[in-house]
């Protein structure tokens, strides 16, 4: 029997590749992430950015350190990336009130949303950490942006660039695991 | 057992260009004593002096940094020390001014007043840990403790020198906090 005909045109895999979002977060004037280790961004960002020699981790213990540390980076002129899952995110809600919306400090935050499925808006996962995210973050008026395919990656660097102009907050969620370099 | 006044008094003797990070209670005092533009004071989400300071110490490890903690905050972020240990710092000196109480929320006894932040320093691993208690040993004692390479931390065994005001929206005003960016952009080493 005859081998099924192929589709005449193949749907395209979607992907997410950890370095281009780690070149994105360099092209963005990053020098330090701040980090407890999420497993959606743990292959793809973090162990590479552990190896990386123009970012300096700073491996934290619980993830509202980083909201401070970021904050008294930013009066000195340094950029830094906050990357954690959406569990630690939530955990930190009042320091990211406090310092990065109320008092108006640049945090920039790259959130893993795990067990998000990535065919789908977040708003409509079966998770219902992942479906909450969203609307916490409109709540508080922190600008946001789904990182979930390479071609996503471009909304990076305009969106860190921002939060520093005009020193807000901002989260860039994750939403499929990046693969690794 | 130290007034916290007294000590602080002392300490701003010995302050010249440092950064220095102060929360609730300590902040309220320290800015009494020694208002500057190089104050920064947490306030909002009680805990995070120690990591305000942690970043202010990486950002700019030209200038000596000195956290003002207290020990119900410290409480709430004690695995600051443990990330402050690791990334070693030598420009960070940490104190925590222990009066057994959350003084700015009514008085409150801490969980455990016997917590020896010391020996939780020592064992998270920073450079150098002291413990004073009496006034005459603080004089005598903290201009080594500011210079020594850190991380440093020193536990302050202090009582409350008198009621307080609290004005968190002037500590935390948006004027200081441009001020003092201004002042640290001012004074960048030429690279």
């Amino acid at each position: 029997m005859d081998a099924p005909a192929p589709a005449a045109k193949e749907t395209a895999k979607v992907e997410l590749h950890g370095a281009a979002i780690l070149a994105a977060i360099k092209d963005s004037g990053v020098k330090f992430v701040l980090s407890v280790p999420d497993i959606v961004t743990s292959a793809g960002l973090l162990r590479p950015i552990s190896r990386d020699p123009d970012l300096r981790l700073i491996r934290v213990c619980k993830e509202d350190e980083c909201i401070g540390i970021a904050s008294g980076l930013s009066f000195c002129d340094q950029r830094a990336l906050v990357l954690i899952q959406y569990t630690g995110f939530l955990d930190s809600l009042n320091a990211i009130r406090a310092v990065a919306v109320e008092y108006k400090q640049p945090i920039c935050m790259m959130v893993g949303l795990l067990g998000h499925e990535p065919e789908r808006p977040p708003t409509q996962s079966g998770r219902f950490g992942v479906r909450i995210i969203e609307p916490i973050l409109d709540t508080m008026g922190i600008a946001h942006e789904l990182i979930s395919q390479d071609a996503d990656v471009p909304k990076i660097r305009p969106a860190i660039d921002a939060a520093y102009a005009q020193s807000l907050p901002v989260a860039l969620l994750i939403g499929r695991r990046p693969l690794a370099p | 057992m130290m007034k916290r006044d007294a000590c602080f008094r002392i300490l701003a003797r010995h302050i010249t260009d440092e950064i220095v990070i102060a929360s609730y209670s300590g902040a309220v005092e320290w800015n009494e004593i020694n208002p500057r533009v190089l104050n920064h004071f947490s306030i909002g989400a009680m805990g995070l002096g120690s990591s305000h300071g942690l970043g202010l110490a990486l950002g700019r490890p030209d200038k000596r940094v000195v956290v003002l903690d207290g020990d119900g905050s410290l409480l709430m972020n004690l695995g600051s020390l443990v990330t402050i240990a690791a990334a070693a710092p030598r420009n960070l000196v940490h104190f925590v001014c222990q009066n057994d109480t959350y003084e700015a929320n009514g008085g409150h006894p801490i969980p455990n007043p016997k917590v020896d932040f010391a020996a939780m320093a020592r064992s998270a691993g920073y450079a150098h840990c002291h413990e004073i208690s009496e006034l005459a040993s603080f004089e005598q004692q903290i201009g080594h403790v500011l210079s020594q390479d850190g991380p440093v931390f020193c536990t302050l065994h202090v009582e409350r020198s008198k009621p307080l005001t609290y004005d968190y929206n002037d500590l935390y005003a948006v004027a200081r906090r441009k001020a003092l960016k201004a002042a640290l952009q001012q004074s960048q080493p030429s690279s």
